[in-house]
């Protein structure tokens, strides 16, 4: 008798949504929200890259409890978390090879998109403001990494500090400014400390920008043409809950692997030796997924007219990553997806390739070969976002493309009762 | 009255009134204040005043022999001194300067031609060169070889192959010093800073 509709819970609901609509927002956003019925694992990567943001921001504020950001105890206080706090070795081996996780997410999603043309209108702001993450995701990965201060940490923030010494002028100053001191010390740890803490927060700001834009058009899909209406979608839960949790587990064997398998395989031994002001290791090299712009930045052997080549480098290295910032311009095809486009299906894998040379390139000692493939990697590299990206537009003539996605689902999968008809909730 | 004739002054200037002038000084005056505020902010980051304290070391020259390099700490960074041996002067001095992409003679860098005493930070990235031990590689013109990327030094500190831009500092010169910051206390010590 005392059960009346709607349930207590319910009432509450409304009672809260009436002044902050937010459970209306998570309905609207995570439950409802259509979403292209023929997306693919390679969509996966968005969702995943987010759930690492959080691995990482949970895992790294645990560190930072222990964790003592000073040139004089930062590489013990490394070690006492290794062996003296309980499961500090888990939370930093999540951490350390989280930081490659995250990157190797990033890129898939990165190449998935530059492949599937998520970056043409109406998706360029979702693109650019995607490309400021990656920009925040190299500087956190790039002060995380000088945190425990050992001798790789110590070499690369020096190094890459020493980047801004390249600009005329005011460089040197830049670069005493940036270290508090005369060399990277004490006050550099300090302020990349407080740095790393605080940029992932930033990057969350910016991800919900990111989705705020994702979801003003929607997701883009391996068709890459529009949603033209209910029967091309289907709703976000449980369907890509669903595919996003099987990804999150097959993502999360790999992840498991290396932290209890095999942590140290993808960091240097060397920064297990404390720091050292008065001896570099013989070769230094940034984590893998910083090697193809180290790979630019070092295969500058030459000045370019009046600019030196070690400023001439730097910009070369920085541009690898600005220049995707006009790509949505850059790439004057009106078709998105790849499948459509059978030159550039192909030269797509070119930039593939090249990207991995280039990596192969900074992992090397800059000899002999080397130094060649790099020089040609980068000339390919810049070619083929300046030249090949409009030249490619102008000069392919697309495949037609599907009506619908509802109708090349169709044709593809018709055999399935009612694979045409909108997909209702189960 | 005086409406009246504050609106006769403002017909005298069509288009500008009191109010804009207000605006743009009460604007410049602010964006002072402003900037006045965010620099002590800004200058937290610069050196403090215990870093730049650290700015002197005294070296004792007497137990280095000839053809002998010793490394000190100066401000964090190495130090090389270098007690030349002749055919090293010889063959600093003898170098055709105008071939050098950072031209300078021998004798703007030493005080005295038995020490060349240099900051061993490679001026390329900031690795410290290697040659400062027995067994070191020290390049094919006797210097110095940084390990990174390859830059090579000659006897005098100067940039001989590589992608370093500049020679080897000379200590103080990076901050802009107008003479090499060491001096001879007496025939075999110095200080530097």
């Amino acid at each position: 008798m005392a059960d009346t509709r709607p349930g207590a819970t319910a009432r509450i609901i409304r009672w809260i949504d009436y002044r902050l609509p937010f459970v209306q927002f998570l309905n609207h956003e995570l439950n409802e929200y259509p979403t292209p019925r023929n997306l693919s694992y390679w969509w996966n990567f968005g969702s995943l890259s987010g759930i690492m943001l959080v691995v990482m921001i949970v895992t790294g504020i645990m560190l930072a409890t222990q964790y003592t950001p000073s040139a004089d105890l930062a590489f013990d206080s490394v070690e006492r978390i290794m062996r003296d706090v309980n499961y500090g070795w888990l939370l930093r081996y999540l951490h350390m090879n989280g930081g490659s996780m995250f990157f190797a997410i990033v890129y898939i999603h990165l190449f998935r998109g530059l492949y599937y043309g998520s970056y043409k209108t109406p998706r360029e702001l979702l693109w650019i403001i995607g490309v400021i993450i990656l920009l925040l995701l190299v500087a956190t990965a790039f002060m995380g990494y000088v945190l425990p201060w050992g001798q790789m940490s110590y070499w690369a923030a020096t190094v890459i500090t020493n980047l801004f010494s390249a600009i005329p002028v005011i460089g040197p100053g830049i670069v005493t400014f940036l270290w508090g001191g005369f060399t990277v010390g004490d006050p550099t740890l300090h302020r990349f400390y407080a740095l790393h803490y605080l940029l992932p927060f930033v990057i969350v700001a910016i991800v919900l920008l990111h989705l705020v834009a994702l979801h003003r058009h929607g997701s883009n899909n391996p068709l890459g043409i529009d949603q033209k209406g209910p029967q091309d979608t289907i709703p976000f839960h449980p369907y890509y809950t669903i595919k996003d949790l099987f990804g999150l587990t097959v993502f999360l064997l790999i992840y498991a692997f290396f932290v209890f398998y095999a942590p140290n395989f993808l960091g240097e031994p060397d920064n297990y030796i404390p720091a050292n002001p008065m001896q570099t290791p013989n070769h230094i090299v940034p984590e893998w997924y910083l090697l193809p712009y180290y790979a630019i930045l070092r295969s500058i052997t030459f000045p370019i007219l009046f600019i030196s080549s070690k400023l001439a480098g730097v910009i070369l290295a920085f541009s690898s990553i600005f220049i995707l910032f006009f790509l949505p311009w850059l790439d004057t095809s009106p078709v998105r997806s790849a499948r459509f486009r059978p030159i550039y299906k192909r030269v797509f894998w070119l930039l593939v390739i090249d990207v991995i040379a280039l990596g192969w390139v900074g992992a090397n000692p800059p000899e002999g070969i080397v130094v060649t493939v790099g020089q040609i990697a980068t000339l390919y590299y810049f070619i083929h976002m300046l030249i090949l990206f409009p030249l490619i537009g102008k000069l392919e003539r697309p495949l037609p493309l599907p009506s619908s996605i509802s109708a090349a689902v169709q044709s593809g999968g018709a055999r399935l009762s009612g694979a045409g008809a909108p997909l209702a909730k189960p | 009255m005086a409406d009246v004739a504050q609106q006769n002054v403002h017909q005298a200037h069509p288009g500008e009134t009191r109010r804009d002038f207000l605006l743009l000084t009460a604007g410049a005056i602010g964006g002072v204040g402003v900037a006045a505020t965010i620099w002590p902010f800004i200058d937290t980051l610069n050196p403090a005043r215990d870093t730049l304290a650290e700015s002197t070391t005294e070296v004792d020259l007497a137990p280095v022999q000839v053809g002998q390099r010793l490394t000190v700490k100066w401000r964090g960074k190495p130090v090389f001194i270098a007690h030349r041996t002749p055919e090293e002067i010889k063959a600093a001095q003898d170098v055709d300067i105008s071939q050098l992409r950072d031209p300078q003679k021998d004798s703007e860098r030493v005080q005295k031609p038995e020490w060349l005493i240099i900051v061993g930070v490679c001026t390329h990235l900031g690795c410290i060169p290697l040659g400062q031990h027995t067994g070191d590689p020290r390049g094919q013109y006797g210097g110095w070889f940084c390990p990174c990327h390859g830059s090579v030094y000659d006897t005098s500190g100067r940039i001989r192959q590589g992608p370093a831009p500049l020679n080897l500092w000379l200590p103080g010169e990076a901050e802009l010093a107008s003479k090499a910051l060491y001096k001879f206390t007496s025939d075999t010590a110095i200080t530097i800073g």
